[in-house]
């Protein structure tokens, strides 16, 4: 056994994690070459890379099969039910800045916060014979954050990609989705609700709960938080 | 700490006795699909309920529901092919998404009793209450149990009653059940809010559309437009006023023996007239209650009860629990819902809807309860 680490396997995500940990004297990186997704360790004993998509990292955290895991803030809340539980944040890295918002038309200029955007599905719903759209992969967060705000009259609809086009498209009234600069949004002509930020995701170093550990594992998870500066 | 349910032979022997009681009381035994069309619900509840029910799919059908509980689907058999007036039994498994705590079963067994009868609200009201009593009393004897009743009619007709537009009450009615959003209109009606500063600079625009963008989607700017109208409308309401607002928050306080309540009420509905009926009806059902053999004296009343959990549900309600558990569900609840019948009917060619009221036990909670005592 060892101490299991998951990373990003792609991209920005996965370089920017090489280089946090990188920094604080720890290589990450892949065995062998670009396509090869088995991962290497350097500088520290008893830490195995494993080399996942972001989006399943919560789901092996939660099934204790990794002990450690980078991964969105946004990605935990989502996926796991009662994620405090399951998981710990250990540390936020400082990248993958994203905010998850809700968005409208531009052309909705009547509707500035939750408070206009559950009138106008109200009004919508009594006028179409629906309940007003809005496309999200992130379901659990807008449903409770829906909640709490008490909007009603609204339905989600699922959106894996190109979320910010289903209003045009006509599948979609409105949308709720990860945005850095808000370029894709204001590109697609919609616009950030004065109140509608749900979110301020990043990457975070996150600890399984739930993942059983051996004597040797207990060492080395306490090196590596020793290591990292997490103590 | 995970579930675990008790002895199954058993809990079912319980629902099938209980089952039969409410056969005794006239009610004819109705059965439901597990799988039910998701449509129909998720239009009622809304987006909530997905967490709270199961949901499935295949190519065909496409999402489909685990029962959630009986209510729909018999007031959708009865509109379909029954008559007023009727009365209904049932016994089946329900299944709930527990997503919050572990120790909550996720699947498990209902029995329900429901009348759809407008001869005498009241008088069924009480029955129900009485049989449902009836049926938790041997439990009295071994945990201790507190009934509570309300009565959303009273806070519905109060709203009604107020010195504002149509589109404020309707707006107000709409979240009866979602008290955080109903108290913020109301302190936004009266003027104890200030008006959104936003809307305020919108509406003082000369063109409103200068800034938007093209037209895209299906709300379209007629619709825009409309809202506009009806922003400026509202702008232009005067506040409700201060004494009125106090009245409905009287109103949402009131917590005490039903008898006290009526006495409570009754001082409201002085100054606010619009709740007398609303509270004669109260009074009707104390003596109804009170011939089926209720301590209505010691009977506890919340003017505000059911208002988060009880969606539709506009009059009477009620709630069996056992007292100093308040982690455990209520093993009895129930209550009138008209509002749901109606919400139903619209769609079913019966937008008046049915008067409907009814209740439900849970027989794992109560063989559960026994054997633990």
């Amino acid at each position: 056994m060892s101490l299991k680490l998951g990373v990003p396997s792609k991209g920005r995500l996965m370089e920017k994690t090489f280089d946090w940990f990188g920094s604080r004297g720890i290589t990450l990186g892949r065995a062998g070459g670009d396509r090869e997704y088995a991962g290497k360790v350097e500088g520290i004993d008893g830490v195995e890379l494993v080399l996942l998509s972001a989006g399943e990292i919560p789901r092996e955290l939660n099934a204790g099969r990794i002990h450690l895991g980078v991964t969105g803030t946004d990605l935990v809340r989502e996926k796991l039910g009662q994620w405090e539980q399951r998981v710990e944040e250990l540390a936020e890295l400082g990248f993958g800045h994203a905010d998850l918002i809700i968005a409208v038309p531009q052309l909705w200029v009547d509707v500035e916060t939750l408070d206009d955007l559950d009138e106008a599905a109200a009004v919508f719903r009594r006028r179409h014979g629906f309940r007003l759209r809005i496309a999200t992969k992130y379901h659990r967060l807008i449903r409770d954050f829906m909640k709490s705000h008490g909007v009603a009259d609204y339905q989600l609809v699922d959106s894996q990609g190109a979320t910010e086009g289903t209003v045009k498209n006509e599948t979609a009234e409105a949308v709720a989705d990860i945005t850095s600069t808000g370029e894709t949004l204001r590109a697609n002509h919609l616009k950030i609700l004065g109140d509608g930020l749900v979110l301020k995701s990043q990457a975070t170093l996150f600890r399984s709960r739930t993942a059983p550990m051996a004597e040797e594992d207990r060492a080395a998870m306490a090196q590596l938080i020793r290591r990292l500066d997490l103590d | 700490m995970a579930y675990c349910p008790p002895d199954r032979a058993r809990v079912k022997a319980r629902a099938a006795d209980l089952r039969a009681g409410f056969e005794t009381a006239g009610a004819a035994v109705v059965e439901a699909p597990v799988l039910l069309s998701a449509e129909a619900l998720l239009d009622l509840y809304g987006e909530d309920l997905r967490a709270r029910a199961y949901t499935t799919s295949d190519a065909l059908r496409g999402e489909q529901m685990l029962r959630p509980d009986f209510t729909v689907p018999v007031v959708q058999m009865h509109m379909a092919g029954g008559a007023e007036p009727a009365r209904y039994t049932y016994s089946g498994e329900v299944f709930r998404r527990q997503e919050e705590d572990e120790a909550r079963a996720n699947e498990y067994l209902q029995v329900g009793f429901e009348i759809f009868d407008g001869s005498d609200t009241e008088a069924a009201d009480a029955e129900v209450f009485a049989r449902m009593r009836d049926a938790v009393e041997p439990l009295r004897e071994k945990v201790g149990l507190r009934a509570t009743t309300g009565d959303i009619g009273i806070l519905r007709a109060a709203v009604e009653g107020l010195s504002t537009s149509g589109a404020r009450k309707r707006a107000l009615r709409r979240h009866l059940w979602r008290p955080a959003r109903f108290k913020q209109l109301l302190d936004r009606f009266a003027g104890r809010t200030p008006f959104p500063p936003s809307r305020l600079a919108l509406l003082e625009k000369s063109d409103p559309f200068a800034e938007a963008g093209p037209e895209i989607g299906l709300r379209d700017r007629a619709e825009i437009e409309s809202r506009l109208e009806a922003l400026r409308a509202d702008a232009a309401e005067t506040p409700i006023p201060a004494a009125e607002i106090e009245l409905i928050e009287g109103i949402l306080q009131v917590r005490e023996t039903l008898p006290n309540a009526l006495e409570h009420l009754r001082d409201i509905a002085v100054d606010l007239p619009a709740i007398s009926d609303a509270v004669d009806r109260l009074k009707r059902r104390a003596a109804a209650l009170d011939r089926h053999g209720v301590n209505v004296e010691a009977l506890e009343f919340e003017a505000s009860y059911g208002r988060t959990h009880m969606e539709y549900y506009d009059g009477f309600v009620f709630g069996f629990v056992v007292a100093g558990r308040p982690d455990l569900p209520a093993i009895a609840s129930g209550g009138r819902y008209d509002a749901l019948t109606r919400e139903l009917g619209r769609g079913a060619g019966k937008p008046e809807g049915i008067p409907a009221v009814g209740g439900i036990l849970r027989p794992g909670l109560m063989v559960e309860l026994e054997d633990a005592a």
